[in-house]
């Protein structure tokens, strides 16, 4: 027993003194993730991403990431332990590491950082999101078409703008079909909990609704409309074992193609801070297969992905009236504009709920 | 033959000041096996979790700022476990404090109002956490509530009530929705040690907490009076000593420095209240009072290791691509093998003979 403590001991202190080699040259990238890998969701594509990019760059570059780390005071440290740890370009893949991500990319400006979904920018620090309300407005379509009690389900996460541009989105879609369609909202106030999502999911089809829609990021209530025999969205991922009779699509966040882009830049010396809003035309996400439906709503959903791929059809088409019968300002010309949907705070007329905080 | 337990006519003393080391050795060779099974070189993962956050200064820091909250709250209640009062709410007295001196930070904002603010936020907190921790004192004393449970359920209404704070009335006008109030002024945050760091005066305040229930426990009568209550209530009887007024006192004092601890938390490293400003810090606290034999010292000590063994698993899951879990599951076997052992400071080890049980059962 004593023999064994001191070899470890010794071997304590060999290790010290090993650790510091190993591949030099290569451009070491991190992440920061705000799930475990396993969440089959939000963290789980920007993981498959990653893995994308080590096998289109994994010779000049090695990654590292940092899983279920909180939106709290622990991010600033967890961010910065990969500065430290010599990553050169971080992707904080959140919206509630914005304020973090700020605040360490000022201490270091010789390294670059991409954060997901949020509007602080800094000369080293870029901003990346999709306009996922471009895939709301298909599924609301779906939705209408396919919804038999004209209610839907749909679970939010936090009242910030991404979500409530994709409720408003959705509703204005299913208006086009069902002018008198109804949606339940239940905010879960979380991003990643399949407990409460679940509850939210069980709670949505008591008050009636039959399509389930979510802005959380497990398949939880995939399976409990699944369970119900009821029809769901699928969300960040591809959802469809988790209800093979259930999924009508899902978006499918797909940032392979952003993060290999970003990382051949910083390769390259070319790296510039950014704010990229990629759509259905720039493949920042895509429709998962349409699926569970009739030949004709399939028909009206590809129509649709491929007007709003085309440029031809935008989901916030004016004129749009606000809950108040007011309607909103138009500042895009037909359309609202980006900056519009970016802050979005409000919600459109037909939807019989009030807005967290309005 | 058998092998049972038996319980020591005393305490051992040796088994008290050895049993840490045997629990930290045996948790690194159960690592080490399971850092083997997964293909990892132990030697380097135990240096990784163990040695690499000690030989810079930034993760000194880092582990400072991660102790400050666990050592001041787990002081706080050492006082209440030494005297048999069981306070379970440590983490509802931390947001309790957080809110109450975030009042002043939020009202004042963009005012500039002076010097004068962060104290009166320290003091505030202080005293909200004081107050909700007397709830469940006073219930206790005077209804005989089980404070086990009116405290911990009141961790539960103190979360939901920050909750809506943020999202409502202190929402960040320009936070985009997201539940948050605006960043505090400079007056309102805590300072910083160390330009450019993130070691802050809380890690200060935090020591001279210590060094202050040092001095209590050691050298005061109060301090005496707060042990035998705990060790010898009959005797603390005969003593003339108030059972009842040192619950309200030492959950005060807890609730207090729980308080303390949630204000200089969020005006300190976070800068703002928002849910979530708690990792559990008023539960991981428990462990920490009791990792630390409800000592001082030993608190301080504990509370350290613990914060080691956090910034730790973020650098194994850096440096070697461990996954949390492990940091996790290490976390669990250390406090496991702490408690077995320290079972041997009051039982031992017995072999048993059948033989000699029926003798003993005829005797």
């Amino acid at each position: 027993m004593r023999k064994s403590l001191l070899a470890l001991a010794a071997g304590l202190l060999l290790a010290g003194s090993v650790s510091a080699a190993s591949a030099a040259d290569k451009l070491k990238v991190g992440f920061i993730y705000l799930g475990p890998i396993g969440d089959l969701g939000w963290t789980y594509q920007h993981d498959l991403a990653r893995q994308a990019l080590v096998k289109e760059l994994g010779d000049k570059i090695e990654t590292t990431y940092l899983e279920n780390v909180p939106e709290g005071p622990d991010a600033e440290r967890s961010i910065e332990q990969l500065v430290r740890a010599g990553n050169k370009l971080i992707f904080t893949t959140s919206f509630g590491y914005m304020d973090p991500t700020l605040k360490v990319a000022k201490k270091y400006p010789n390294v670059h950082f991409e954060h997901a979904t949020g509007y602080k920018r800094n000369p080293n620090m870029s901003t990346y999101s999709a306009k996922w309300w471009q895939g709301r407005y298909i599924q609301g379509l779906i939705a209408a078409k396919m919804s038999k009690s004209g209610v839907l389900g749909y679970i939010g996460s936090f009242p910030i703008p991404e979500v409530v541009s994709g409720i408003n989105a959705t509703i204005l879609a299913a208006q086009t079909i069902n002018p008198n369609i109804k949606v339940k909202i239940i905010w879960a106030n979380t991003w990643f909990d399949p407990g409460k999502e679940a509850d939210a999911a069980k709670a949505l089809i008591d008050q009636g609704a039959d399509v389930i829609m979510q802005h959380t990021d497990s398949p939880a209530a995939m399976q409990i409309a699944s369970e119900r025999g009821k029809l769901a969205f699928g969300q960040d991922s591809e959802m469809i074992k988790f209800g093979p009779k259930t999924q009508l699509t899902s978006i499918l966040d797909t940032w392979g193609p952003y993060y290999i882009e970003r990382v051949k830049a910083e390769l390259a010396g070319t790296w510039k801070s950014e704010d990229s809003w990629g759509g259905l035309d720039s493949h920042m996400f895509a429709m998962a297969p349409y699926t569970n439906m009739p030949d004709d709503v399939k028909k009206i959903a590809e129509d649709a992905q491929a007007a709003i791929t085309a440029g031809k059809l935008h989901p916030f088409k004016c004129p749009i009236v606000g809950q108040d019968g007011k309607p909103v300002e138009c500042k895009g010309g037909d359309h609202l504009d980006d900056g519009q949907i970016l802050g979005m705070n409000f919600y459109v007329k037909g939807i019989d709920d009030k807005l967290p905080g309005k | 033959m058998q092998l049972v337990l038996e319980k020591r006519a005393e305490r051992s003393k040796t088994i008290a000041l050895v049993s840490p080391l045997i629990a930290i050795g045996l948790t690194i060779i159960t690592m080490v096996i399971l850092f083997a099974i997964l293909g990892k070189n132990p030697m380097l993962a135990l240096h990784a979790y163990f040695i690499a956050p000690l030989t810079d200064g930034y993760s000194l820091q880092e582990i400072a700022v991660k102790a400050t909250p666990l050592v001041m709250i787990a002081i706080g209640l050492s006082l209440c476990y030494l005297a048999n009062a069981w306070n379970i709410g440590a983490e509802g007295q931390f947001l309790i404090g957080a809110v109450a001196g975030s009042w002043i930070a939020v009202k004042t904002q963009g005012t500039d109002a002076g010097a004068w603010v962060l104290p009166v936020m320290l003091v505030l907190a202080a005293a909200a956490g004081a107050l909700y921790a007397l709830i469940p004192a006073i219930c206790k004393v005077k209804f005989g509530a089980s404070e086990i449970l009116t405290s911990l359920m009141l961790v539960y209404v103190a979360d939901l009530f920050l909750d809506y704070l943020v999202r409502g009335p202190w929402r960040d006008p320009h936070g985009f929705n997201f539940p948050t109030t605006a960043e505090f002024d400079p007056v309102a945050t805590v300072p910083l040690l160390i330009e450019g760091g993130r070691l802050h005066l809380g890690s200060i305040i935090a020591l001279l907490v210590v060094a202050a229930a040092a001095i209590l426990l050691g050298r005061t009568i109060k301090g005496f009076e707060i042990r035998v209550v705990g060790a010898a209530p009959r005797a603390a009887r005969f003593g003339g000593f108030n059972a009842n007024q040192l619950v309200i006192l030492t959950f005060a004092v807890s609730g207090a420095l729980a308080g303390l601890a949630g204000i200089i938390e969020v005006a300190g490293p976070v800068g703002h209240l928002q849910p979530g400003i708690s990792p559990g810090y008023g539960f991981t606290a428990i462990i920490v009072a009791f990792l630390g034999r409800l000592n001082p010292l030993g608190i301080l000590i504990a509370g350290l290791f613990l914060a080691l063994t956090f910034i730790g698993g973020e650098q194994a899951q850096i440096a070697m691509k461990i996954p949390l879990d492990v940091t996790k599951v290490f976390q669990g076997i250390l406090l496991f093998y702490v408690l077995a052992c320290d079972s041997l400071i009051l039982y031992r080890f017995k072999l048993v003979f059948p033989n000699r049980q029926v003798a003993r059962g005829i005797g």
